[in-house]
């Protein structure tokens, strides 16, 4: 996720290829494949329509326009096409996808299969309220869940992913300080081990950012806060379980501080799914969290989304949530959508997306927490707990630890144990993938050197951790035994070796244009 | 609990090996008084398939599918015919279950795609280059005013009356925290106003939706004139992107940023999301842009492939001093949208373009023939019909029959007396003969 120390630009060591070449360009399974502007064949289509009605246009006249540039395939190519290069990737589906912080676990089917029921895939965002009445009380019994599940008696659900719920939870926060008369608080405090999204977010909202630096145990300390807070601050946002997978110990005293100097405490909650059902926010102190439905809810991360963030909000910030919102009325569920149809103290702070939330995302959380009821979700929190800290007890003796004590949901190295042996945490990853793995985060949080951040999810079993503690032992091994050579090369085995990234970026070359004739 | 592989006895070997006496030990950094020890109230135990399937289906039983009944539904979001294939090869665990492409071997597919995606966004645009998709076409809109800012170096931003309101709002509410001027006209639906007028030396964009709410279709060359001859830029939005299968691009028109809702492209109806924000503008303001860009590389044995690049715009590389903070973005309906344009191509993207003319051509002639007024002279699958009386009253009667037949202009400009009586009409392919004749029947009706 960092270029912190990471060489974007392949080697000369590792240009030895394994390619021992075919006539098609072809190695089994993995095939070559062009782009579709390149599969061009004029005058095919792949989808037959009906035959227009023969009417005079009514374009107010503009001419009708032609040679868009669009390719001519069938739909045997185009399947063809997108299948060939869906063998190109790697998903949750195909092997253990270990990404820090990313939460990679299991997608369940049922889910993919109810949230396409035409009564949730095919119903309008403008329909009548009365033809929608199924849907908005979805969106209650999810919020219901999300409110209960958290403690905190409010939630915002139309943010459309982790970082718009923090735009949201800020913006809230924003609001209730300029009705208090102190929209002069302008400073957002924000740990070095944030996600990057956190200052993002803050300067994206207008606030300025102060960095509270990350004690050397890994945590955030309440004597380090307190130095920082003041008059001016509006918030602080401290992700619990930290970035570095371990639980602030002291953040109720955090949360006590901050709000004792008159400020608020933003949660990030991508790592919420370490704590379901064991640990409510409400108990800690929190104000506003997001919750990405597609870590913790298990929604499909679809090679970079939709994700989807709605906001749990305390009694302090409750009122300034966003329109539109779900409410109960005496004729059942009603949309409120607009500043004029508010009712009580409500002052929603404006509107963060064109309709009511991601609704498909939805469907797949409700299924999710139906799912696994009660008990499932106290027990894959703790699984996800007690996988990552089986994963650390069994790697700590060749890797290289840079916190002591158990940890949360995911499992941090640093890249000391690689000192002197020329491979680099960028290599070690690269390894991991011809190993048949998905690397973990590298790089991030920033607060170690040459992190690997590791989270195995509840959805692993322990043959497979096994598999993946025995490849990583052997690649601690090799290279602490010199084999640099073994990793400088890696992958060897994937559709295509090392991408060249400096040369990406210095010439951009950001989409197909036809070859000069 | 058939999502979790662990046995009871792989737990306790997994905690012998830790060194830990319980799961409970784990947690040991949690506040005592954090500790929940009570189940969640009120949530049952796990349940199978079959009752979580029953349970949902019951709520979705309770809805009234924009595909059972004749439906005119538009303002935003379009109910289109979407290829079988399309949700098939969606579905596919490569493509659903893979993160965002960090790790460049062993996700050529998805890096593929959103090449194959931005160059499509930009061929249909007019545009020289695309991003890889925001969460709408609303929040791209609010994106598109900020970078008109840093473009410009200007503070003010003109919104057009024809502007979709969510838009507007998602707009304010966005920029509004950053000090952002906004100028916005009043709602126009007889598409007449002046924006030229409104663009003075502070002006770092205007914004203006082709066609507008109220279905209006104009040649915006003029307009992109008056922006550049007073340094401001043109933002273009789009929400209905099946007409840029007819109408003339907006970057042939001098658009400077267009930005799209691209959800009627591969993409149903979900109740409003997840959507699909479509992001483009020229290649001298690529560094400024929001989002995540795909571009083209060789790898180490010399062939072409693909990576994220220029993300030293982005929040995980600069923090504070991103372009935005956008980092999730819509990728699976992005590639839904590709999907689904490939098998289009220039000859069906077109042809469906032309079908969803003619249809709502021949709707609004059979609607004046029966005595309904049509506000519009130029649109392309939407128009503005004035009823009598109350136009969402209307709507809910119909919704009894049930025809969803359109949405009424007073639920996006509420409180507004004059504009009560007008109703948005929609018409796609899905739409038939006699989904027409039921409407016209039903608004004739009640002249």
């Amino acid at each position: 996720m960092n270029t912190q120390g990471r060489k974007t630009t392949p080697d000369a060591e590792s240009t030895a290829g394994t390619d021992v070449g075919t006539f098609t360009g072809h190695k089994g399974l993995v095939h070559e494949e062009p782009l579709i502007f390149e599969l061009d064949n004029p005058g095919v289509t792949g989808v037959d329509l009906e035959a227009a009605p023969a009417v005079a246009s009514r374009l107010g006249g503009l001419k009708a326009r032609t040679g868009i540039g669009l390719p001519g395939l069938s739909e045997p190519t185009v399947v063809r096409h997108y299948t060939r290069l869906s063998q190109k990737n790697f998903g949750i589906d195909s092997a253990m996808y270990p990404l820090g912080s990313c939460t990679m676990k299991h997608n369940p089917r049922l889910n993919e299969k109810l949230a396409r029921l035409p009564g949730f895939g095919d119903i309008h965002p403008m329909q009548p309220q009365s033809t929608v009445q199924g849907a908005l009380e979805l969106i209650d019994q999810l919020a219901h869940w999300l409110k209960t599940l958290t403690g905190m008696p409010a939630v915002a659900m139309s943010p459309a992913a982790g970082a718009h719920g923090e735009l949201c939870g800020l913006m809230a926060i924003r609001a209730a300080l300029q009705a208090r008369g102190e929209g002069n608080r302008t400073r957002v405090l924000v740990p070095e081990s944030a996600h990057g999204t956190n200052p993002a977010t803050a300067a994206f909202c207008g606030f300025t950012v102060d960095a509270i630096p990350a004690e050397a145990n890994g945590r955030v300390s309440v004597e380090a806060v307190k130095a920082k807070l003041g008059p001016d601050v509006a918030c602080i946002m401290l992700t619990n379980p930290n970035t570095c997978g371990l639980f602030e110990p002291q953040v109720k005293a955090i949360a006590d501080a901050v709000h004792a100097a008159g400020g608020y405490f933003y949660c990030d909650g991508a790592n919420y799914n370490a704590i379901v059902g064991r640990v409510r926010p409400a108990d800690l102190g929190v104000d506003a969290m997001h919750i990405n439905l597609h870590k913790t809810f298990s929604t499909p991360h679809g090679g970079g989304g939709p994700g989807s963030g709605p906001v749990v909000l305390s009694d302090a910030l409750a009122p300034y949530a966003p329109l539109p919102y779900v409410v109960h009325g005496a004729d059942g569920f009603r949309l409120v959508e607009h500043a004029g149809e508010v009712e009580g103290d409500a002052q929603p702070f404006g509107r963060l997306k064109a309709f009511h939330g991601q609704m498909g995302m939805f469907v797949r959380a409700l299924a999710y927490i139906m799912s696994h009821g009660a008990d499932g979700l106290r027990q894959a929190s703790s699984d996800a707990v007690l996988n990552a800290n089986y994963v650390k007890a069994r790697l700590q003796d060749l890797m290289s630890v840079p916190f002591d004590g158990y940890c949360m949901h995911e499992a941090l190295f640093d890249d000391r144990f690689l000192k002197d042996t020329g491979v680099t945490t960028l290599d070690f990853a690269k390894a991991m993938i011809d190993e048949g793995f998905h690397p973990m985060t590298m790089y991030f949080p920033l607060v170690v050197h040459g992190a690997f951040l590791i989270e195995p999810t509840e959805t692993e079993s322990k043959a497979t951790l096994d598999q993946f503690i025995g490849a990583m032992r052997h690649l601690a091994g090799k290279a602490k035994a010199s084999d640099a050579a073994h990793f400088l090369a890696a992958p060897r085995y994937t559709p295509r070796r090392r991408l060249d990234e400096t040369a990406a970026a210095r010439k951009p070359v950001l989409r197909w244009t036809p070859p000069a004739a | 609990m058939r999502y979790l592989p662990l046995t009871e006895a792989d737990r306790r070997d997994m905690l012998a090996a830790i060194g830990a006496p319980s799961v409970d030990a784990l947690f040991g950094d949690v506040p005592a008084a954090a500790h929940l020890t009570q189940p969640i109230a009120g949530l049952a135990p796990h349940q199978g398939e079959l009752q979580v399937e029953r349970a949902l289906s019951r709520l979705a039983a309770r809805n009234v599918p924009a595909g059972s009944c004749p439906s005119f539904l538009g303002a935003g979001a379009y109910r289109h015919h979407v290829p079988a294939s399309v949700d098939q090869l969606l579905t596919r665990g490569e493509f659903l279950t893979s993160y965002t492409p960090y790790q460049p071997e062993v996700t050529q597919g998805t890096l593929q795609y959103l090449f194959e995606f931005q160059t499509q966004v930009a061929l249909i645009t007019g545009m020289d280059v695309a991003n890889a998709s925001m969460y709408d076409g609303a929040t791209a809109c609010a994106e598109a005013v900020l970078m008109a800012n840093r473009v410009t170096r200007r503070n003010r931003a003109v919104l057009s009356g024809g502007l979709h309101p969510h838009y507007r709002d998602v707009t304010a509410t966005t920029t509004g925290v950053l000090g952002v001027e906004l100028v916005t006209l009043p709602a126009d639906p007889k598409g007449i106003e002046d924006l030229a007028a409104a663009i003075d030396d502070k002006t770092s964009c205007v914004v203006v939706q082709n066609p507008t709410l109220f279905g209006h279709i104009a040649d915006l060359t003029p307009l992109a004139e008056a922006c550049h001859a007073k340094g401001a830029l043109l933002v273009v939005v789009v929400t209905e992107v099946v007409s840029l299968g007819l109408m003339p691009s907006p970057g042939s028109m001098g658009a400077d940023i267009v930005v799209a809702e691209g959800q009627s492209i591969g993409n149903g109806l979900n109740f409003g999301g997840p959507y699909l924000g479509l992001f483009a503008t020229r290649d001298k303001f690529v560094r400024q842009m929001p989002g995540r860009l795909c571009g083209e590389t060789v790898d180490a044995d010399g062939k072409r492939g693909f990576v994220l690049t220029l993300s030293t715009r982005e929040q995980h590389i600069r923090r504070e001093k991103a372009t935005s903070n956008i980092c999730t973005n819509s990728g699976l309906c992005a590639l839904a949208f590709t999907m689904h344009l490939s098998l289009l191509g220039e000859l069906g993207f077109t042809g469906l373009a032309t079908l969803n003319h003619a249809k709502a051509v021949q709707l609004a002639d059979k609607l004046a023939a029966a005595g309904v007024t049509v506000l519009n002279q130029g649109f392309f699958n939407e128009f503005t019909v004035q009823v009598k009386g109350d136009a969402a009253a209307l709507v809910d009667t119909l919704a009894a029959e049930p025809i969803l037949a359109g949405v009424p202009v007073s639920r996006l400009h509420p409180g507004q007396a004059d504009l009560a009586d007008l109703l948005l009409v929609a018409v796609t392919e899905t739409t038939t003969e006699d989904d027409m004749d039921a409407l016209v029947k039903a608004l004739g009706g009640t002249l």
